[in-house]
């Protein structure tokens, strides 16, 4: 369903990733591991649709609809979620009128009666309990002065609400302590299904120990260079990423000789 | 004819049918006042104090008299219908600067609590404000003006430890016949009284931009302020005039020991506004808020310039502004902080963001501190930008469209200006009242 070709992309004309291919099948999920800098958070951003990335090269198909062409709130409209490695924070908007306004920009999208605010607050609540938030956390502002584990289960909380038909999950570890991350896990786990595609992308092999991919692929200096199934993250963990960028230094020299 | 001429004419041929001539001390002060203002004229940017927005604009105009579009009932009834509890508080309405008492409503009042119009006291009980009219030197040239031309305004006195039950409106109508009102307010608040008073500054005609040399409205207000030991008076003044109006106003005031003055000032409407606010703790453990909320667009310009003068120990100051500019409108915030030699333990925070939702606007914040003593805490901050980049994306990316994003974050920054007045009905009056003002203001339902 999600078939990305060859993509490069920049950044002030920085090139990031360098030929990246991807193929996500419908209700699979992919993990993406990588060091920093491999181009990772890049990768999020690009699918998004963040204008401070230039596309150079490349393609990226979503059911046969070229995603790139779509500005960010075509692609949230149609199914496409990001949970953000850094939620942003939003002094005056409350969560309850951030979430209704999302909620109901997507369903009049897919044709779906807008919520009241009496279906919305039953829905919304459900699924907060689900990601273990208190309701008090309707009535603050976006993310403000929320803890990291905070700001990342209110992100899984976008994710039930909207629904999407992919997800891309940006280091959602990233910060977390291990009761937040089995909940934020849990969090998402409940949300797998045969229609639902996911990238988890990650740093460390521990997420993949609570969401368990199908596919595990390792990115470096924006490329994939090694793809496998879920042991793949383990030799990661044991190995460490060094030696991932030894064997792209001699591939190079190969190609340079 | 020159406009200064204009006033002083206005002034030999209204003297004394002034409310209060013939009472020597006022006769006095008039008579002084008006040749400060012959002596200085309008202001104009070679003064550093109004460097950035000049009055001179206004020895063109004539504010000759002309037909109005909307009756000031249907305002005053807009008005009132606004907020939930419109009905209830006390109303005091003035149209075109003269007191209308068949608009006006003040219901019950507790025991102790003296509210009238300014001309009925100097007619009938000069003495009582002799002590808090001002004086002829008090803030720039237009206040000399407004002192020796202000024929009405509102009189409120509380005694001591008296407490008004419901906020008291004090709604100016203006550009009814176009023209120039000049009012006064005088609040005086002995020991312990409390009290909430709004004033309201509002149009007839919601249409066109002044054009030079067309006739236009003036409003000139002084509002004094004098709250006595352990006073509590909220002020709040919500600005939302005719755009060919210019409003200069001033409002002062005074605090004994142990007094908290809050001010609000939202100023949203006028072709030109220029709010001088000031407040000077005369007593130990003086509390000051100092809160404002403006918006420009078109060639708009607003203009606020504060004071807040530590005179005295243990005082604690607060002070919040936000701008949000859009079109060719300018917008200038000057804070001036003064901690006087041996006002130890004062502790003095202020901040002024604005908003830029356009290249061609401008805005200016400019902190001023004097700090004469030790063992204090001063902390001011001032920023000028746009819409957060990352903010917007992450909006976008849960479906918000562009416009949507960009609003409901403009929105969101001015409302939290809001969120610091206490009374709820107030607040919602506000927010209302900025929701009329932004892009895309009339979709957004409370957040």
């Amino acid at each position: 369903m999600l078939d990305i070709r060859n993509l490069h992309a920049s950044v002030d004309g920085k090139p990031i990733l360098r030929g990246l291919d991807l193929h996500v099948g419908t209700g699979e999920v992919h993990a993406i591991m990588g060091p920093n800098g491999s181009g990772k958070s890049t990768l999020a951003q690009v699918l998004a649709g963040r204008d401070s990335f230039t596309v150079d090269d490349g393609s990226v198909s979503w059911d046969g609809v070229d995603l790139l062409a779509m500005p960010t709130e075509e692609r949230a409209r149609a199914g496409l979620f990001l949970a953000f490695q850094y939620p942003v924070e939003i002094p005056g908007v409350s969560n309850a009128y951030f979430l209704k306004a999302a909620v109901n920009a997507v369903r009049r999208h897919r044709g779906e009666p807008e919520y009241d605010a009496m279906d919305f607050l039953k829905r919304v609540k459900a699924e907060m309990k689900a990601v273990d938030m208190r309701e008090e956390f309707l009535y603050r502002s976006v993310n403000e002065g929320f803890s990291g584990g905070e700001k990342k289960r209110n992100e899984v909380l976008q994710m039930a609400l909207l629904e999407p038909r992919l997800a891309v999950l940006d280091e959602t570890d990233s910060g977390l302590d291990i009761d937040a991350l089995r909940t934020v896990a849990d969090g998402v786990n409940r949300l797998r299904s045969p229609e639902r595609s996911m990238i988890v992308i990650t740093h460390y092999q521990r997420l993949l120990d609570y969401i368990v991919p199908d596919q595990v692929h390792v990115l470096s200096h924006g490329r994939i260079v090694r793809s496998g199934g879920r042991e793949l993250a383990h030799e990661l963990e044991e190995r460490g990423y060094g030696w991932i960028d030894e064997a792209q230094a001699t591939l190079a020299q190969g190609a340079a000789s | 004819m020159s406009t200064l001429e204009h006033w002083l004419q206005r002034y030999n041929a209204g003297r004394d049918a002034l409310p209060g001539a013939g009472v020597p001390w006022l006769d006095a002060l008039r008579e002084e006042a008006i040749m400060r203002f012959a002596d200085e004229g309008w202001p104009s940017n070679r003064l550093e104090s109004w460097r950035h927005t000049s009055l001179t604009l206004l020895e063109e105009r004539s504010f000759a008299p002309a037909s109005a579009p909307l009756a000031p009932e249907t305002v005053l009834q807009r008005l009132r219908s606004d907020g939930e509890e419109a009905a209830g508080g006390h109303w005091l309405v003035f149209v075109d600067g003269r007191h209308a008492p068949a608009l006006s409503e003040l219901g019950a009042l507790p025991a102790g609590a003296e509210i009238r119009a300014l001309a009925e006291v100097l007619a009938t009980h000069p003495e009582w404000v002799e002590a808090y009219f001002g004086t002829v030197e008090e803030g720039a040239s237009p206040a000399a003006l407004n002192a020796a031309l202000a024929a009405d305004g509102a009189f409120v006195r509380l005694a001591r430890g008296v407490a008004l039950d419901a906020p008291l409106h004090v709604v100016f109508i203006g550009g009814v016949r176009k023209g120039a009102s000049l009012v006064r307010n005088l609040i005086v608040a002995e020991a312990g009284a409390e009290a909430t008073i709004v004033e309201h500054y509002v149009g007839v005609d919601a249409a066109g931009d002044a054009q030079a040399g067309t006739p236009g409205t003036l409003t000139n207000a002084v509002t004094r302020i004098a709250a006595a030991q352990d006073a509590r008076i909220t002020h709040l003044k919500l600005q939302e005039e005719d755009r060919s109006t210019v409003h200069v106003a001033h409002i002062a005031a005074a605090q004994a020991r142990g007094s908290v003055f809050a001010s609000h000032s939202l100023s949203f409407g006028a072709q030109l506004a220029r709010n001088d606010i000031t407040t000077r703790f005369d007593g130990e453990g003086c509390e000051a808020l100092l809160n404002g909320l403006f918006h420009v667009d078109g060639r708009r310009h607003v203009d606020h310039h504060t004071r807040i003068d530590h005179a005295q120990p243990r005082g604690t100051s607060r002070e919040f502004y936000r701008g949000v500019l859009d079109g060719a409108g300018r917008g200038v915030f000057a804070g001036r902080i003064l901690v006087a030699p041996g006002a130890v333990r004062t502790d003095a925070m202020q901040r002024a963001d604005n908003l830029l939702l356009s290249p061609q606007a401008e805005a200016d914040a400019r902190p001023e501190l004097e700090i004469y003593a030790d063992d204090v805490k001063c902390a001011h901050g001032a920023t000028v930008g746009q819409i957060d980049e990352d903010s917007l994306f992450y909006l976008r990316t849960r479906g918000l469209d562009e416009a949507h994003a960009r609003n409901l974050l403009t929105y969101a920054f001015a409302a939290e200006v809001l969120e610091r007045i206490g009374l709820a009905s107030l607040k919602r009056r506000a927010q209302v009242a900025i929701r009329a003002r932004l892009p895309g203001g009339e979709l957004m339902e409370v957040l």
